[in-house]
């Protein structure tokens, strides 16, 4: 494909987002603001991961796409294919064949290596955005470490749910200064932000990007009687039986029959080819017939 | 005694109309004191200078702070301004809705300042927060809901409690029962000056309503074209005004 520069955009455009790449891995959680271009496909898309791919993708690398942790979905096909087109990188559905991952509402079960980075599309990237509307503010409130307002909205949760039941989107604090929204991944993620690949965070139309440096201590917010839980459904996987892996639940039939299966579809076919059956699950071999 | 605030030659100007110029005075612990004129008189503008919502133009606003005692609040850096302002100061706006948090749970807003200075014990939170809705009159079962379920008058003793729960030495009031009706006024009117004698509070506080420094405030400041025309104890003020303003102002008041 030689009608398009490598990987879609600009090298010029590509500079401009590895600068505040760059910048964001020097500020753990700060809100880089960059200047987002035009994708060929709508917000709320992924144009923020996707633009942040683009400017890290290098011919070797291999790339993989997740949405909602799967990565047979529309989303997750269409990103892999623009970039298959684009930039002629290859690419895999295996968590552990990826150089760089981009992913939507999830991290792979799989731990990540150091040579790994992680690309997160964020709609919101602003934590403190639905308690205080003003950007003016806001800025301040980070510049300030004002973040006492954070946990109104924790109090809020406990107050209504006797519980804090914000369960996606957890607000974390990372490396003890800047709160940072982990994009809507569910909070049993967010122990797994502490990794040893590099993370970065793209929002397109909100024009942020911000990262997590490896090793980066990343704590998830709470109060002293209410701590931080990482919870999932109370359930082994159907299929491969895992019992330590995020799951979705489907409901099967009409008379509501239920089904709970991996989230990350990659690991649990991965432990159905290693033998493991679930209790709806069949063998391998003859799933594939 | 060293004075709680001192304000030195306080000026705020825009463009060429003058907001408030050449304002000085002290405030001891424990003082209430009065500012009244009539509307575009330069109250607000002051209040909003001494509280660090505006910066003035000119003059210095010192504050006894608890480590290092007087400090210039002008030139402080922001980070201590704003702590000021979550500890040792209290705003309360005449209007409920611009300090209150209106999508936010009255204990949630009581609760703000204290995890503001870093509170995290959900349990004791919420405790301070039940204790000081009852001592401004609010049941403790409306303690889940928002402020908009609320009527004018519950509001604005919502955002005292707020300002309150973290015993702060200093409150700045602008016209705080402005826009309630008169028997609800005389409510708050009553259980201000309970709080302010019980917790020994400094407070400034803005109105154009006489009756209103008559019960709270020990001196009075009158104000007219962002001058200062007339200072006294209250009582003295009002009842042998001597500038021409104060001797207008004390006489409009309709008599029932």
């Amino acid at each position: 494909m030689t009608d398009y520069n490598f990987a879609y955009l600009d090298e010029q455009t590509k500079r401009m987002i590895r600068r505040a790449i760059l910048k964001g891995l020097a500020i753990p959680g700060y809100q880089v603001p960059f200047a987002s271009r035009e994708m060929p496909m709508p917000y709320g898309w992924g144009t923020g991961g996707v633009q942040v791919s683009a400017a890290v993708l290098m011919p070797e690398d291999t790339f993989k796409v997740i949405d909602q942790g799967a990565d047979d979905t529309t989303n997750a096909v269409s990103i892999r294919r623009f970039f298959q087109k684009t930039a002629g990188v290859a690419v895999t559905e295996a968590t552990a064949k990826a150089s760089v991952i981009q992913t939507r509402h999830r991290i792979p079960e799989e731990d990540l290596r150091e040579d790994q980075i992680l690309v997160y599309q964020v709609p919101i990237p602003e934590p403190l955005r639905f308690l205080e509307p003003s950007e003016v503010e806001t800025r301040k409130m980070h510049s300030l470490e004002e973040y006492g307002l954070m946990h109104v909205k924790l109090y809020e949760d406990i107050s209504q749910h006797g519980a804090i039941a914000t369960a996606y989107a957890y607000p974390v604090k990372v490396e003890g200064r800047y709160v940072m929204d982990p994009s809507p991944i569910p909070k049993f993620d967010n122990p797994k932000l502490e990794m040893a690949a590099i993370q970065l965070f793209g929002a397109g139309r909100e024009q942020r990007i911000y990262a997590v440096p490896p090793y980066s201590k990343v704590v998830s917010l709470d109060f002293e009687d209410f701590p931080f839980e990482a919870s999932k459904a109370d359930h082994p996987c159907d299929l491969c039986g895992a019992t330590d892996s995020y799951l979705d639940e489907l409901i099967v039939d009409d008379d509501g029959g239920r089904l709970f299966m991996c989230s990350d579809t990659d690991y649990c076919q991965g432990r159905r080819a290693a033998g493991h059956v679930g209790a709806q699950g069949v063998p391998i071999e003859e799933d594939a017939a | 005694m060293t004075p709680l605030l001192q304000v030195e030659g306080v000026a705020k100007f825009y463009g060429a109309r003058v907001g408030c110029t050449d304002v000085s005075f002290d405030l001891y612990p424990g003082e209430v004191m009065g500012i009244v004129g009539e509307s575009g008189s330069g109250k607000s503008t002051l209040l909003n200078c001494l509280a660090g919502h505006l910066t003035p133009d000119a003059g210095a606003v010192r504050f006894d702070t608890k480590t290092d005692g007087l400090r210039d609040t002008v030139t402080m850096r922001e980070p201590e301004r704003r702590m000021l302002g979550r500890t040792d100061w209290a705003f309360v706006h005449q209007h409920a809705r611009d300090g209150l948090r209106m999508n936010v749970s009255a204990g949630g807003n009581v609760g703000e300042r204290l995890m503001a200075v870093g509170a995290r014990h959900y349990g004791s939170i919420r405790d301070t927060a039940t204790d000081w809705l009852g001592r401004v009159e609010i049941n403790a079962d409306r303690i889940d809901d928002r402020p908009t379920a609320f009527s004018g008058g519950m509001q604005q003793r919502l955002q005292i409690a707020r300002n309150l729960v973290t015993g702060p030495r200093l409150v700045f009031m602008d016209e705080p029962t402005g826009g309630l009706d008169v028997s609800v006024q005389a409510r708050l009117l009553d259980l201000l000056r309970g709080l302010v004698r019980e917790m020994g509070l400094s407070a400034i506080i803005v109105t154009h309503d006489l009756a209103v420094v008559r019960l709270l405030a020990d001196r009075l400041m009158v104000m007219k074209d962002g001058h200062v025309v007339e200072t006294g104890l209250t009582d003295q003020v009002l009842d042998d005004p001597q500038h021409a303003y104060t001797q207008l102002l004390v006489s409009s008041v309709l008599q029932v």
